[in-house]
């Protein structure tokens, strides 16, 4: 099976063209094709896994693509465990995503093309995934970013989404000018693009530690746009305008998650560069920080998840970046799970609740059972509660970075790690306990239909248990199948497991106070730190400061320039112009003045002459014969005298 | 093949003309349908030479010689390369297409018509001349019909606009008469026979290489155009009807690379690696000036003019490199932009037909009643922000490979030219969003959807901008032999 | 004793009395008749060198013969001009007769 593994990226492709060419107005046939098509990428998923399982491989396979002299890019194929980790939860997810769709998106005209887009996506993040050369990645890491801004623009009529589509499709690119500046690095120093030839160029220390800091650095740039890190996070909370079904697979479990990917893809890097490798660490701990600082005030339900998301992500880009290669991508899988299940039940509510502000919810829990337990659950697992699957992955995290010796970057994730304990049970408490705030749209809620409410059952169950897979004291477990160079099995260190555990509770506890049972006043909270709470709630002004800098100068700029070409240019060019028209108009005048009027003149000399001499022609014969005589008279004297 | 495909090519057009001109004129469906057979068989012979062309030596293939002035020692010399055989194809297809998609003219058809055929001759002529008197005389019989169908069937600025262009290329054409003038007297025996004259490039001094170089450069830089001799282009664009925008666009401005990489470069390969530089450097200049220009238009065509003065940076960007996968990825680039901005060129022609406005400002979430034109303008749009998957792409990938390992040029001249990549991201969505997105204006409650012959003209060009994107290696293998002996010549 | 110089001063008197006329007349007969005193004081002239240097043979008698014919004809085509002029514009005054000008 695994030499054909393409097959699973290229199902749900065949399934775009098919709802594309043929089930554009059927709707049952549309989502029929894709689930179908997404399904059996999944059942292929997984026995590609198993076949991984059996031989690690990596097993490549590489077609040619384009091959001149000077430039030999192939295709290839590349599955290593952490691939065929990656296909299992893409297709796992994308199938929840899809089959909740069909409940969430019921009645909306343009049923079909969403599932199209949905098959598009999946397509190119499960390309993304198998693609065995930088070059590869590179190209399906466009066409996630593709899918990316038709989705968050799906209801394209809001200006917003409009707009968060196109935020989101630009500051990615900003990103990608890294990763192609990277892979344009990489050729040059190695000649080829191939996972396994760089990363056996780099063990022979064939390419010099200098260029592989700057080519690391570089394609982390595209990491740092796809999985919205500092300072390119800016797009990711935007992009909640899309579906929600979107925001869970997209801007939660998959496509951001490609960063991560990436980053570990090129761990052989991080390993040899150490500057590289701190970079990667400290932007991941920053991003972490800030993030989960924004998210402990926002308003929006699925803001604060994005929120969440970013700083998740910010954890395991800080994993990779201290050389945590298990423990980023063990927490990127479970991290798929449950942030999934948050925005899918949060989907739930907001299509029950129609709105997305949770100061308007509030005991939605009795109208909602099944959305308000699996988010619970979710929660529980994002804060890291024993023994869900986020305790593990977390656990994993703080080794790592315990074994690389930041101690810093080890107190900021365990600070981080309480701030989302609280800011996850804060949205829990306000959104599905306590009074309805808003009466109306209370009575108006109700449970999800089943297409809805059991992919998040299944997803539950995912986040309790998919982390048991990288319990510590399993000897065949994660560690043992995800690894970089040779499996690495940290000693459990339960003084962090207790420290982390407080830490969660006690972030629990405190949202328990301030929102469910209501102690602590948040608002009087609010009012104390309003410094801080001004600065967080407005998610530290990035946006205004991109606003101001950044773009402001990008439209001064091509103004100016549009002048410099029009006024310049444009100007010497018809400048140019005029002058010989100016010529042309001085050398006609010359041509009527000088040369024509010689010519002319000739004629009107000789006729001022004329207009003089004929007045003595008087018609009176007496002056004619006067001339005569004198003229007789004056001979006479000249001759005879 | 024994039989005479370029003498075809280029005279099947000519005897359209002479058709077209004895048909009544007020037959305009017999008018429009006899040019569109005429080149739709050029078409057809396109496509038999790219079937039958070998792309696996730079050999001059399908090659016609014979006398015609022979004390001047002017011969009719016509072949094709790997170089010349996918515009002959461009060239062909455009053409058939552009005059389908004019069948909407309705003023002076016949004239219309007629003239458009003779620029076919001139654009066939162009790429398969290997003789210099061939073609210069190709490359202003061109002009003629271009300056008419501009100065005639075009916008409010018409006259302006034609007269510009017309002496704008004269002006570049003159000097690479020079040129010629100057090649034909250095070399002893005198002959204008193109590969003779590449055969010979070692016996001209290095002043008179960096002299002759330069003026065939500005001849062919306006074409191009390159900055700052751009600026005809957008007037032209602009003013010009829809399908002689495409075919300026498609065509014509292929016309100064392919002179830059048939003539200039293998002719005189040291002036070459002694301007490398400043070509690149021009053409970065060109790539984020023409996506920072085109962001700050208003007009929807002109947007799109100031967007081909970027992607012809890239090309540029290709050439100044020197190496093999720069100049493939300027072929590419050639062919690309032909398709993705003819293509982008004949969508605003739709819309404006419709709308009769080209002001981006007009329109607004026009994507929900005309969705089938939105995706398909979508889908060129990201052909041209440079999308994986889109022919675009690949020109753009490869022009940065062979820049960014070329010896000649620094490095910090690709790098400044990556950033056009997200420029042109940006204006192209600045644009896409601000036309088709967002709230809808209702101003447009009637607009119609893309008609069956609209249709017709795009999909074609949809198809191969796929298709290249996806598998380029037809293309790769066509033009790779040929480049290679061009970077050879020059490098050495 | 007449000797030629009397005669010649004479007819030299008489001439300047016939331009003095000619130029001076307002009426277009009194012109023509200071012409006739003029043709006459040639005459004298004429008489009178032929007298004085070679008196055997008379040219000069005979060349005056000649310009008294020749004055009457002249006289008699002035008087028929200044006839018709006085039908034509009633006026035999020289000086109103001058259309014949530029």
């Amino acid at each position: 099976m695994i030499e054909y593994s393409y097959i699973i990226a290229f199902l749900p492709l065949l399934s775009y063209a098919l709802i594309v060419f043929f089930f554009s107005k059927s709707n049952k046939m549309a989502s029929g094709v894709a689930i179908t098509a997404v399904l059996t990428s999944f059942v292929l998923s997984t026995i590609v896994l198993f076949e991984v399982l059996a031989d690690h491989g990596p097993h490549i396979f590489e077609y040619e693509w384009i091959s001149m002299p000077g430039l030999e890019l192939p295709l290839s194929i590349y599955i290593d465990p952490l691939a065929a980790v990656m296909l299992m939860v893409v297709t796992i997810v994308s199938s929840c995503v899809h089959i909740y769709s069909i409940g969430y998106m019921h009645g909306d005209p343009r049923f079909p093309r969403f599932f199209s887009f949905l098959s598009l996506f999946t397509f190119s993040m499960l390309g993304l995934v198998i693609s065995g050369t930088f070059f590869a990645t590179f190209i399906f890491w466009e066409l996630v970013g593709l899918t990316s801004y038709l989705l968050i623009g799906f209801w394209f009529e809001k200006k917003v989404a409009a707009d968060a589509g196109k935020k989101a499709f630009i500051t990615t690119k900003i990103g990608d000018l890294g990763f192609l500046a990277g892979l344009l690095i990489l050729y040059a120093a190695a000649g080829t693009l191939n996972y396994e030839d760089i990363y056996h160029l780099i063990e022979h220390h064939q390419i010099p530690v200098i260029i592989l800091s700057a080519a690391g650095i570089l394609l982390f740039c595209g990491a740092v746009g796809k999985s919205a890190q500092f300072p390119l996070h800016v797009w990711l909370p935007d992009a909640m305008e899309g579906p929600t079904p979107v925001s869970a697979l997209i801007h939660a479990a998959t496509m951001v998650a490609a960063g991560v990917y990436l980053t570990a893809r090129i761990m052989s890097i991080i390993v040899v560069s150490e500057s590289a490798a701190i970079t990667i660490a400290y932007i991941g701990g920053f991003t972490a920080l800030m993030a989960a600082s924004i998210g402990l005030v926002q308003n929006d339900i699925k803001r604060v998840l994005a929120y969440s998301t970013v700083s998740q992500l910010g954890y395991m880009i800080l994993a990779l970046g201290c050389g945590g290669y298990t423990a980023g991508t063990f927490h990127l899988m479970t991290h798929a799970f449950f942030k999934a299940l948050l925005f899918l039940g949060a989907g739930s509510v907001i299509h029950a609740a129609h709105t997305n502000d949770i100061q308007e919810m509030g005991g939605l829990a009795k109208k909602m059972p099944i959305t308000s337990k699996t988010f619970f659950i979710a929660s529980l697992s994002i804060a890291g509660i024993f023994p869900l699957s986020g305790f593990w992955s977390k656990d994993e995290i703080f080794l790592s970075i315990l074994e690389e010796g930041h101690i810093g970057l080890l107190i900021l994730a365990i600070v981080v790690a309480g701030m989302t304990a609280f800011y996850m049970f804060r949205l829990c408490f306000l959104t599905f306990t306590g009074e309805p705030r808003n009466k109306e749209k209370y009575e108006h809620a109700h449970e999800s239909p089943n297409t809805m409410t059991y992919p998040l059952i299944f997803l539950a169950i995912l986040a309790v248990c998919a982390g048991w897979v990288g319990i510590p004291w399993l000897h065949h477990g994660y560690a043992s199948f995800v690894y970089h160079h040779h499996p690495h099995h940290p000693h459990p260190n339960y003084m962090l497991m207790l420290i982390g555990t407080i830490v969660a509770v006690g972030g629990i506890y405190l949202a328990y106070l301030m929102y469910y049972k209501r102690s602590i006043d948040p608002v009087a909270m609010g009012a104390r730190f309003k410094g801080i709470y001004t600065f967080l709630f407005n998610k530290w002004w990035f946006d205004e400061l991109y606003m101001g800098t950044v773009i402001r100068f990008v439209y001064w700029f091509m103004e100016v320039l549009y002048r410099f070409d029009q006024g310049v240019i444009d100007w010497f060019v018809n400048f140019v112009g005029r002058f010989g028209l100016f010529n042309a108009r001085f050398w006609q005048t010359f041509d009527v003045y000088v040369i024509d009027g010689a010519v002319n003149g000739a004629g009107i000399v000789t006729r001022w002459f004329a207009g003089g001499l004929r007045k003595i022609q008087t018609g009176a014969v007496q002056n004619y014969a006067f001339v005569v005589f004198l003229g007789v008279v004056l001979f006479i004297l000249f001759r005879f005298m | 093949m024994d039989f005479p495909i370029l003498t075809y090519m280029i005279f099947i057009p000519l005897a359209g003309m002479i058709v077209v001109m004895l048909l009544n004129k007020e037959a305009h469906t017999l008018i429009r349908y006899t040019s569109a057979f005429f080149s739709f068989v050029v078409f057809i012979l396109s496509c038999i030479l790219v079937a039958n062309f070998d792309g696996s030596t730079a050999q001059l293939q399908f090659v016609e010689r014979a006398d015609w002035i022979p004390s001047l020692g002017i011969t009719y010399y016509l072949g094709a390369d790997g170089i010349s055989v996918p515009m002959l194809f461009l060239t062909g297809m455009l053409s058939f297409l552009s005059i389908v998609a004019s069948f909407n003219i309705t003023n002076r058809v016949k004239e219309y018509f007629a003239f458009f055929l003779l620029l076919e001759v001139g654009m066939v002529g162009v790429f398969c001349a290997l003789d210099f008197f061939l073609f210069y005389i190709f490359w202003e019989v061109m002009l003629v019909p271009m300056y008419f169908l501009i100065g005639i069937w075009g916008g409010p600025r018409k006259e302006y606009a034609a007269i510009k262009f017309f002496l704008y290329t004269l002006f570049g054409s003159v000097l690479m008469l020079v040129g010629i003038i100057a090649l034909y007297f250095y070399t002893d025996p005198h002959t204008l026979s193109i590969p003779e004259l590449i055969a010979r490039n070692s016996m001209y001094g290095y002043t008179f290489q960096l002299i002759v170089f330069a003026a065939f450069f500005i001849g062919f830089a306006i074409k191009v155009p390159v900055w700052p001799f751009h600026t005809w282009l957008p007037d032209a664009h602009v003013e010009a009807p829809t399908a002689v925008s495409v075919i300026l666009a498609g065509v014509l401005l292929k016309m100064g690379t392919y002179g830059l990489m048939r003539i200039s470069y293998p002719m005189f390969p040291e002036a070459g690696v002694y301007y490398a530089t400043p070509v690149a450097l021009l053409g970065m200049i060109a790539i984020i000036y023409g996506a920072f220009v085109s962001m700050a238009q208003k007009d929807l065509k002109k947007l799109v003019a100031y967007s081909s003065v970027s992607h012809m940076g890239y090309c540029m960007l290709g050439l100044g490199a020197l190496t093999t996968a720069g100049f493939a990825g300027c072929m590419f680039q050639m062919f690309s932009h032909g398709v993705l901005t003819g293509a982008m060129f004949l969508l605003v022609g739709v819309l404006y037909d419709r709308a009769h406005t080209r002001e981006i400002a007009a329109f607004g979430g026009i994507g929900a009643k005309i969705p089938l034109y939105t995706g398909i303008f979508i889908l060129f749009g990201m052909g041209s922000l440079g999308l994986p998957g889109l022919s675009g792409f690949v020109s753009e990938f490869m022009v940065f490979i062979g820049a960014f390992g070329s010896e000649y040029i620094a490095t910090w001249i690709v790098v400044v030219s990556i950033l056009g990549v997200v420029l042109t991201a940006g204006y192209i969505l600045r644009m896409v969003q601000r036309v088709f997105l967002g709230p809808f204006n209702t101003r447009w409650e009637d607009l119609t959807e893309m008609n069956g012959r609209e249709l017709f003209t795009v999909i074609p060009l949809a198809i191969f901008t796929i298709f290249i994107g996806v598998y380029p290696k037809p293309l790769v293998d066509m033009i790779t032999a040929s480049l290679d002996n061009v970077v050879r010549i020059v490098t050495g | 004793m007449a000797t030629l110089e009397h005669y010649l001063i004479l007819s030299a008197i008489l001439f300047c009395i016939g331009v003095f006329g000619l130029l001076s007349r307002r009426n277009a007969v009194g012109i023509l008749m200071s012409i006739e005193l003029m043709f006459n004081s040639a005459n004298i002239n004429f008489v009178a060198f032929s007298k004085f240097i070679n008196p055997d043979i008379l040219t000069g008698q005979i060349f005056s013969v000649f310009v008294i014919a020749i004055a009457a004809a002249e006289a008699a085509v002035g008087l028929a001009i200044v006839v018709l002029l006085y039908r034509n514009f009633d006026i035999v005054n020289i000086d109103k007769i001058n259309f014949m000008k530029w």
